[in-house]
């Protein structure tokens, strides 16, 4: 196995190893398009609405919502690469933050407990969803909008069950300092903690995506999903861990914004859904899988967040930013589109 | 050809699909250093049972002994990890993959150590390059291109070629030379009787009479999901095994019927 390693001519290993350095070998990246993106529209909203976007309290309204977004995205996105959908997160994110609200504001248990029950639930949701896909073989659009409405209902219902409301009060006191110091605090008074914990994840994603083998099966899972399986890839258990790494995540999302907020409603998350996907097409994910980066995920999300709230520093109603957000998801796939197109057909020298 | 046990052996192996049985009672040995060709129609089995060998499935019955001792495969991997490598019929590459990634999937090389263990690029993309290059095709030189951009044979290439790499005591085809030109099959045949020559287990499926009497030590033919005929080299003419690859059918039927359509127009 290993003596075919040291057959390799020098001269080849030299061509073959070193990425080469060319303003070409950056735009065949998956992230290209989004970075393109990313600076079009800072620059729109720069010209249209002076630099206030990037002062302090406006970097802080585009990032609040970027980080809540972006620790959403991720997963989505890596779902996404490997050839899924999850759509339930529009349910998890309010799931999250009523079962701390239930638990430790209404029930006034300890906040600790009320975290670890709403990220198991995470745990639980995504493995039913991961489960159903692998078992059922239904495209897992569907079988994640069942999950969505299912989730939805038992929410409301429980709440209402509980409660009697659909929106319950977490009083600081109920989540502690320390809680609060970790999950709800605005750090300098306008940088929600999200932002730190978008930042840690992130690492995270990028060094367990890209660099790690594990990377790698992601990938392969969504180019071909038998190929990767005759591999030798455990395709079921990677898919559940996914599923079960989104649905955990936006129910970690709902759960800061429950302690941020002091309150949590039922009804908070559905918007997330378009958002995300958003972020992750705009991110340079192809929509069939097989094809992304983390990066570019980061990229989309930035993206989306500045045009979401670039717009009140312009003189444009705030209605306009769909149209901006429509136009910009249709140049951002034609875009990639492209870039895609050159990396296929990229050969380092024509003959 | 060889007292010791053989290096593969499947005992009366069936596998059905629900209520649809695809094969029946297979038996068939193969051992070290021989080539068994796996002839048949399209339909009759051919690539359900390699996949049984490989781990894909699990057979319904029977077992499979490897070194005469029976195993049982949870996964492909378990098959891999026995010495077992399979190209299968479709696909094996990965379109949007770097050449360097979509040779390791699966068994990626590593640099580094615990959690902090990261794909060593460097390594994937050399050996890569340099698998696809013994098999002649000497147009890619960087691993960092994308499978995608390759062309049918090109890719189908280096699905073999990392089976080789990878296929330490037994290594199975199924119809490697369906998309390649007439020199890279030639090649696929000369790395089929290089591995032989290693002392490896072979089993090669194959449409065509030619590459299969080429390299065959051994034949076996299924008709249907059962072994219609089992024989070894020089047993048979190239007539009778081209008329039991179409199924049974004389051949001479089916040329006649051929240009009575023709005929016809
Ligand atoms: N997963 C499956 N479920 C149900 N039936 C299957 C499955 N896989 C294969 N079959 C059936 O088993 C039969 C044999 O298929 P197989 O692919 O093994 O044929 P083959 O001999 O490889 O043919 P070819 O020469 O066309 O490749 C076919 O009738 C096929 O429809
Ligand atoms: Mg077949």
């Amino acid at each position: 196995m290993t003596d075919r390693t040291a057959a390799a001519s020098p001269a080849l290993a030299r061509r073959s190893a070193g990425r080469a350095f060319s303003p070409g070998s950056h735009l065949r990246r998956p992230e290209a398009g989004a970075l393109l993106g990313l600076l079009a529209v800072t620059l729109f909203f720069l010209v249209f609405g002076g630099t206030g976007f990037l002062q302090p309290a406006g970097v802080a309204s585009w990032l609040n919502v970027a980080a809540s977004l972006g620790i959403v995205a991720i997963p989505v996105g890596l779902l996404m690469i490997a050839g899924e959908l999850d759509i339930s997160i529009g349910a998890m994110i309010p799931a999250g933050s009523m079962t701390v609200a239930i638990i430790a504001g209404h029930g006034d248990q300890s906040i600790w407990l009320a975290i670890a029950a709403a990220l198991a639930l995470g745990v639980v949701v995504g493995w039913i969803n991961g489960t159903l896909v692998n078992v059922t073989g239904v495209p897992s659009l569907i079988v994640t909008m069942g999950t969505l409405f299912a989730m939805q209902g038992v929410v409301l219902g429980l709440s209402v069950l509980f409660t009697g409301t659909v929106s319950v009060a977490l009083p600081p006191e109920e989540s502690g300092p320390v809680a609060k110091f970790l999950f709800g605090q605005f750090i300098g008074g306008a940088f929600q903690v999200v932002i730190v914990w978008w930042i840690l994840l992130t690492a995270l994603y990028v060094f367990y995506v890209h660099f790690s083998p594990w990377g790698n099966w992601i990938f392969a899972m969504g180019g071909d999903r038998e190929s990767a399986r005759n591999a030798g890839i455990p395709t079921r258990r990677m898919m559940v861990l996914l599923y079960i790494l989104s649905a955990t995540s936006a129910a970690f999302v709902g759960l800061c914004q429950a302690i941020l907020f002091n309150s949590a409603q039922v009804s908070a998350g559905m918007s997330y859904i378009f958002n995300a996907i958003i972020a992750v097409v705009v991110g340079g994910v192809l929509l069939t899988g097989g094809f992304g980066s983390v990066i570019g995920i980061v990229f989309g999300t930035l993206t989306f967040a500045i045009v979401n709230q670039g717009i009140y520093f312009t003189d444009f109603d705030r209605n306009w930013s769909s149209l901006i957000i429509g136009v910009m998801l249709l140049a951002a796939v034609l875009m990639n589109n492209v870039f895609r197109r050159m990396a296929l057909n990229y050969s380092p020298k024509r003959t | 050809m060889t007292a010791a046990a053989p290096l593969i052996e499947l005992r009366h192996i069936s596998k059905s699909f629900g209520p649809i049985d695809v094969l029946q009672d297979i038996s068939l040995k193969v051992h070290a250093g021989e080539v068994l060709c796996l002839l048949g129609d399209n339909g009759a089995g051919k690539s359900t049972l390699i996949k049984i060998l490989s781990g894909v499935h699990r057979p319904s019955a029977g077992e499979i002994l490897l070194d005469g001792r029976p195993v049982a495969f949870a996964s492909p991997k378990d098959a891999q990890t026995c010495g077992i490598a399979t190209v299968h019929q479709f696909g094996g590459t990965f379109p949007l993959m770097s050449i360097g990634r979509s040779f390791f999937v699966g068994v990626e090389p590593t640099k580094g150590w615990g959690p902090f263990r990261v794909f060593d690029r460097k390594r994937a993309n050399t050996i890569a390059v340099q698998a696809v290059r013994d098999f002649g095709i000497t147009r890619i030189d960087d691993g960092d291109r994308l499978v995608g951009g390759l062309s049918g044979g090109e890719r189908q290439s280096l699905a073999i070629a990392r089976a080789v790499h990878f296929g330490a005591r037994v290594l199975i085809l199924d119809e490697p030379t369906a998309a390649l030109g007439v020199k890279q099959a030639a090649h696929v045949l000369r790395i089929i009787n290089e591995a032989k020559r290693r002392g490896l287990a072979v089993i090669f499926i194959t449409h065509q009479v030619t590459h299969a009497m080429a390299v065959g030590d051994h034949f076996a033919v299924l008709i249907r999901g059962a072994i219609a005929a089992d024989f070894r080299k020089g047993e048979r003419t190239r007539e009778e095994i081209t008329d039991l690859m179409a199924g049974g059918e004389i051949m001479a039927h089916i040329e006649a019927a051929i240009e009575g359509a023709h005929a016809d127009t």
